[in-house]
């Protein structure tokens, strides 16, 4: 046995390496081809939306009401329902979502009936919308009597993103090491104690961040929102949940009807009369800008967080 | 006897921590664990203690005392049960399920059985407190971490707590390093600062026990070094008991010595007889290096 390489054997070893280098870059090339085919529909999209939309922007077009003109519509009372409807859905979702994944990953005994909900909580992410909508027209609009409101569709929204609340509070949770645990217990805390000392503000990035995703998916929700009964022209807004005398607070608004961005987009979007259709592209922007705002935030914040603890 | 006498290493010798001398000097100035002296009182005493993850049996019948005031080391192969014994103590099985005692700690002199289901496990974990193998301080700041133990006993006095947090960081010889940037994170201190912090944790809350499971296999000499002399001037408050893979720092800190082996207890007795007449083969075996 030598112990350096003939020159033949080696020439071998390197036209097999150069060989399994071509299928790295084959396949490189093959993957940028695919991403490019999602990244760029999207580019092309968004840049045809700008075009038809921007015209439309100005300050008018967020203060004014819908209108049978198509150069006087705004999008005034679509961004205020939006802005309640998240509201009601984050008041509902969140504590809900929060408290829900803590018992689930902290209380629960680990035994089939746990295991069952946790496969469903999982899958309950993947519903149709549709079927959510279906559900609260049901149990929220009839049978509660919440009526075609903003409280019927913030509790629908809520229930739809329930599950994204609770799989982000889980998974943060789990990415707590378990010797930070054990180290909180050994001082003699309580399973309460332990939760919300430490395991609550350790996962607090990650269910923010989960909550954001959750929001950010909700607010361009259509089909379940026109289940209950949004109206697609509304000329005016709920009544202020601030108000100037005694009580000074109102819960009138929960219960106005309403409309939402995708609604009043898709309202404008279905008309014959094509002068509409910039209006629907504007807002079409506006959502867009939104959600990927929040998606930037969420990022943002995993990113200070991860900065600060990492375990 | 026929047995190789152990010997203290160079690394020993030039340690500045604690020269075997110490041992001795330490035997004339207090009632020291020969026969001839004077009984060290018992701080607990393990009967028949049996052990089970689930279907496989971690510990099998072991008894032994633990002294008080004294270091009694743990010590024998990977995997031999020291960990899960020790962990018995402040009964930290009990956040895992499947896990179930048998037998009995008995702590003294009020004779609770740690292990008895009607004791809580909260009550023996603030009796009894525990330092772990790889430094685990909370994501919070320096003085927060000596002062969680106390705020979970419902301490709610300021200047209290401050002095607490003082004292536990004096006698974890952190105070000096520290006393600057007490709300600094704790994740900035260096390793060997951080076990000191977690001791001082651990110390906060006057335990009358403290656990130490391998303290400083995580840090370099200088830092095991500075550890081993907390815990030899630590002794003089409480009792402690530590495991270790070193068998030259069980010799340096330890007054007593049990050698385990598979989930049982080979051999317990004072340091000084386990290293240099141990009774059992296996002991011999393990001590001098032949095994293990
Ligand atoms: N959670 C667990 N479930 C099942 N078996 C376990 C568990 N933890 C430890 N064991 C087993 O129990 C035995 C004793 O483990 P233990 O951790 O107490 O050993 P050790 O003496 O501390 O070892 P080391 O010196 O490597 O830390 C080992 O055989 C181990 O595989
Ligand atoms: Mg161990």
């Amino acid at each position: 046995m030598s112990t350096s390489r003939a020159g033949e054997d080696l020439a071998a070893l390197r036209e097999l390496i150069g060989r399994h280098k071509r299928r790295d870059v084959m396949f490189g090339i093959v993957g940028l081809a695919c991403m490019m085919v999602g990244v760029v529909t999207l580019i092309v999209l968004f840049i045809d939306l700008l075009i038809d939309g921007a015209p439309r922007f100005s300050w008018d077009f967020f203060t004014s009401f819908p209108s049978r003109r198509a150069g006087e519509a705004g999008i005034l009372s679509a961004w205020v329902g939006t802005l309640l409807v998240m509201a009601v859905t984050m008041v509902a979702a969140v504590p809900l979502g929060v408290a829900a994944g803590i018992y689930l990953e902290e209380y629960a005994p680990k035994n089939w009936v746990t295991d069952l909900i946790e496969i469903n909580v999982t899958n309950l992410a993947g519903v149709p919308s549709i079927v959510y909508g279906l559900l609260a027209l049901g149990l929220f609009v009839y049978a509660l009597g919440f009526g075609q409101s903003v409280l019927s569709a913030g509790l629908t929204l809520a229930l739809l993103i329930l599950p994204v609340i609770i799989v982000a509070t889980r998974e943060s949770i789990r990415a707590i090491p378990g010797s930070i645990r054990e180290a909180a217990h050994a001082v003699g805390a309580t399973k309460w104690q332990v939760t919300y000392d430490h395991i609550l503000p350790y996962s607090v990035g990650g269910i923010m961040t989960g909550v954001i995703i959750g929001l950010a998916r909700a607010i361009g929700e259509t089909a379940p929102i026109i289940t209950i009964g949004a109206l697609t022209f509304i000329a005016f807004l709920p009544a202020a949940p601030v108000q100037a005398e005694f009580p000074f607070v109102s819960g009138e608004w929960l219960f106005a009807p309403f409309t939402v961005l995708p609604i009043q987009m898709f309202n404008w979007v279905s008309r014959p009369d094509t002068a509409f259709h910039a209006n629907a592209a504007a807002t079409g922007i506006v959502i867009i800008v939104a959600t990927l705002a929040m998606n930037a935030l969420a990022i943002r914040i995993r990113y200070r967080i991860r900065q600060r603890i990492k375990w | 006897m026929s047995s190789v006498p152990f010997s203290i290493g160079p690394a020993a010798q030039a340690a500045p921590v604690r020269p075997p001398a110490a041992q001795e000097a330490e035997a004339v100035g207090r009632p020291a664990p020969r026969p001839a002296a004077p009984p060290v009182p018992v701080k607990a005493e393990v009967r028949e203690l049996e052990f089970h993850y689930g279907d496989f049996q971690g510990l099998k019948g072991l008894s032994m005392p633990v002294h008080e005031r004294r270091v009694t080391a743990l010590i024998g192969p990977s995997g031999c049960g020291k960990s899960t014994f020790l962990r018995c103590f402040n009964r930290m099985h009990d956040l895992y399920p499947g896990n179930r005692y048998r037998g009995e700690i008995r702590l003294l002199p009020d004779g609770t059985n740690l292990l008895a289901s009607a004791v809580d496990p909260i009550e023996v974990r603030m009796r009894i407190s525990m330092v772990f193998q790889k430094p685990n301080p909370f994501p919070k700041s320096i003085y927060e971490n000596v002062a969680y133990g106390l705020r979970v006993r419902g301490e709610g006095n300021r200047r209290a707590i401050d002095d607490k947090v003082e004292q536990a960081l004096r006698s974890a010889a952190l105070w000096d390093e520290v006393k600057d940037r007490l709300q600094d994170l704790a994740f900035n201190l260096s390793g060997g600062q951080q076990q000191r912090l977690c001791i001082a944790r651990a110390l906060a809350t006057d335990p009358e026990i403290m656990l130490f499971d391998e303290p400083t296999s995580a840090l370099d000499p200088i830092a095991t070094a500075s550890i081993e002399e907390l815990i030899a001037d630590l002794k003089d408050k409480l009792t402690i008991l530590i495991v270790t893979h070193n068998m030259q720092q069980a010799a340096r800190v330890s007054d007593y010595t049990a050698y385990m082996y598979l989930g049982e207890l080979v051999e317990f007795d004072t340091t000084e007889r386990i290293f240099m007449q141990p009774k059992r083969k296996e002991t011999e075996d393990y001590i001098t290096g032949r095994f293990g």
